[in-house]
């Protein structure tokens, strides 16, 4: 653990992303605190007299937006949204995927294949499309785009944990604990969970990202969360049309989606450097 | 290879016929009853039976199945709710842009990666590495709406080099395709880097060292040639990606292809038009990945077939 957290440390640009993270993380969860104004709250001044937004000023950090919104609280808020379900969806499909990958690598047979060949069928719907379909269906709040993001991503996880899985059942020391007469709950909890954890590690803060980004385009799109809870790319669709105007609009939220994706992605390359020190470098 | 073929052809059609039972599916998902919908509220009873009927929902769940996928392999992908119209023939009008655009993005993704991946080889461990990867990972972590709407404002609004979007000649393509190209471009950097490092490393290029070749020939003749054989592969995967991306990137950019078409069915909320597309894309998909596991083996004869 103190030589992992030594391997980490080195990484200048992960340890700068975890720190990204635990800035952005506070700043989202305290934002009714830091916040200056309410999100929602449409000011009489907060547009030109030709109903433009504002450009960024003391009184407005960030501008305002097309409705004379502060965008410096609506970024703050926002970002409580796109880190709640970063973390939630990304939760749940790790949860699902290391389930049935485990599942599926241990046990093989039909029920290891049903697995694995309904992830090649998942694998065929590009995940952005299969969200919008079920964001259609369904009515988006929260927790649906939460649930429709963790059916999406769970694949991934669910092939990359089969794979060591298998590999790792074949392994001579798993044999040896079978014919010790330990049970199917205490190989895989005991002997093939922890042989998992770096990956799945890994995977839950990499994953974090790519949640984000599919967020933040499901909202751009319009079948993210509905509004008037902010959330980053639905602040960018809602000033698009303002935007040679009014760039800060657009360019303030993307950034802010662009360093919080990036900040996971370090983070996760950091970790997997540390955590598996052969696979350095390459 | 014949088995091989067979035997990836019948797997891809098993797909495709377990994206049909998906999709089926997801129709049943609807909360709003369709029998409804085209009744009105005044309708009494017995007329809804009689649309029940007209449109087959009274017949058991296989017969209805069995008559979506019938109608599915005929091009028959229901009506629009709001155009009035066939959903195939409006997706097929819609497809060339996007092929357009993704064969762009193809072309741009390459030309990043590939000199990226192979500069970062040679350089390896040293700054030159170190920032490509690091922009690597910039490029896959910038949200597509973003990155168009910024190449917007920087080279169309700006510099006024290029169009504020639109289509129609190859100026139009530049900026689309290379905001939709770009996070793939920084992916193939990373896969021309770990395996440039791997061939650079095999006995052949020390021999072509040791003859006195000079370095430059060994990267690129020697190395680069064999390096990239396994990444050309799997451009057929790339369309699974661009599928998602084109639905932001056509709407950034006004691109009138299938995406845009996405874009205003999400809008009005036009089930069929968005399951028409996703079964479209999905079909894509499929044939994506046969091309790239047709293309390996041809490609790099020592890949086993499996």
């Amino acid at each position: 653990m103190k030589s992992f957290w030594f391997r980490f440390r080195r990484d200048k640009l992960a340890l700068a992303g975890l720190v990204i993270i635990a800035v952005l993380v506070t700043a989202g969860f305290a934002a009714s605190l830091i916040a200056p104004y309410d999100p929602n709250e449409q000011f009489f001044d907060g547009l030109t007299l030709e109903g433009s937004p504002l450009p960024p000023s003391l009184r407005f950090w960030f501008g305002t937006d097309t409705n004379g919104r502060d965008q410096f609280s609506r970024l703050l808020f926002g970002g409580q949204t796109s880190i709640l379900i970063g973390v939630l969806a990304n939760g749940i499909a790790v949860t699902l995927g290391s389930v049935l990958g485990v599942t599926a690598g241990y046990l093989r047979g039909w029920i290891g294949a049903s697995i694995m060949r309904f992830t090649d069928l998942m694998m065929a719907f590009p995940p952005l499309l299969l969200a919008i379909a079920l964001t259609a269906i369904l009515k988006p709040g929260l927790m649906i785009v939460v649930l429709v993001i963790a059916l999406v991503n769970w694949v991934q996880v669910a092939r990359v944990v089969y794979a060591e899985t298998a590999a790792l059942s074949e392994r001579d020391y798993i044999e040896a604990a079978r014919a010790m007469g330990a049970g199917t709950g205490r190989i895989l909890l005991r002997h093939l969970m922890p042989h998992l954890v770096p990956t799945l590690i890994v995977y839950g803060t990499l994953g974090i990202a790519t949640t984000v980004l599919l967020e933040s385009m499901l909202s751009f799109l319009g079948r993210g969360v509905q509004p008037p809870t902010p959330a980053w790319g639905m602040m960018i669709f809602e000033s698009q049309s303002y935007f040679l105007n009014a760039p800060w609009l657009v360019f303030i939220p993307g950034a802010a989606i662009l360093i919080l994706a990036l900040s996971f992605n370090l983070v996760g390359d950091g970790l997997r450097d540390a955590l598996d020190p052969t696979q350095r470098g390459r | 290879m014949l088995p091989y073929l067979a035997r990836r052809l019948l797997a891809s059609l098993g797909i495709l016929l377990g994206v049909s039972v998906i999709t089926f599916g997801l129709t049943f998902m609807v909360p709003a009853d369709p029998v409804a919908m085209i009744a009105g509220r005044t309708s009494t009873p017995a007329i809804r039976e009689q649309i029940r009927h007209q449109l087959g929902l009274d017949r058991p769940l296989p017969e209805q199945y069995a008559r979506y996928l019938s109608r599915l392999v005929q091009g028959d992908m229901g009506k629009s709710y709001a155009r009035k119209s066939d959903v195939a023939p409006l997706i097929a009008s819609r497809l060339p842009p996007t092929l357009l655009l993704m064969l762009g993005a193809i072309l741009a993704e390459l030309m990043i990666g590939l000199p990226a991946g192979v500069y970062a080889a040679t350089r390896r461990g040293r700054f030159g590495d170190k920032l490509a990867m690091t922009l690597s990972f910039l490029t896959v972590s910038t949200p597509q709406f973003v990155l168009g709407l910024t190449l917007l404002y920087v080279f169309a609004y700006l510099g006024g080099w290029l169009p504020l979007g639109g289509y129609g000649t190859l100026s139009h393509l530049v900026l689309p395709a290379l905001t939709l190209g770009l996070a793939g471009g920084g992916w193939y950097s990373r896969m021309t880097r770990s395996s440039m490092i791997e061939v650079l490393r095999q006995d052949y290029i020390r021999t072509a060292r040791a003859k006195g070749m000079p370095e430059w020939r060994v990267t690129l003749v020697h190395g680069f040639r064999n390096a990239i054989l396994p990444i050309i592969a799997m451009v057929g995967l790339d369309i699974g990606i661009f599928m998602s991306g084109v639905v932001v990137v056509e709407n950034v950019f006004g691109w009138p292809g299938i995406g845009q078409l996405m874009w205003q069915a999400i809008q009005s909320l036009d089930l069929p038009i968005i399951m028409g597309i996703t079964t479209v894309a999905a079909v894509f998909i499929v044939l994506g990945n046969l091309i790239a596991d047709l293309l390996a083996p041809l490609i790099d004869p020592r890949i086993r077939l499996r």
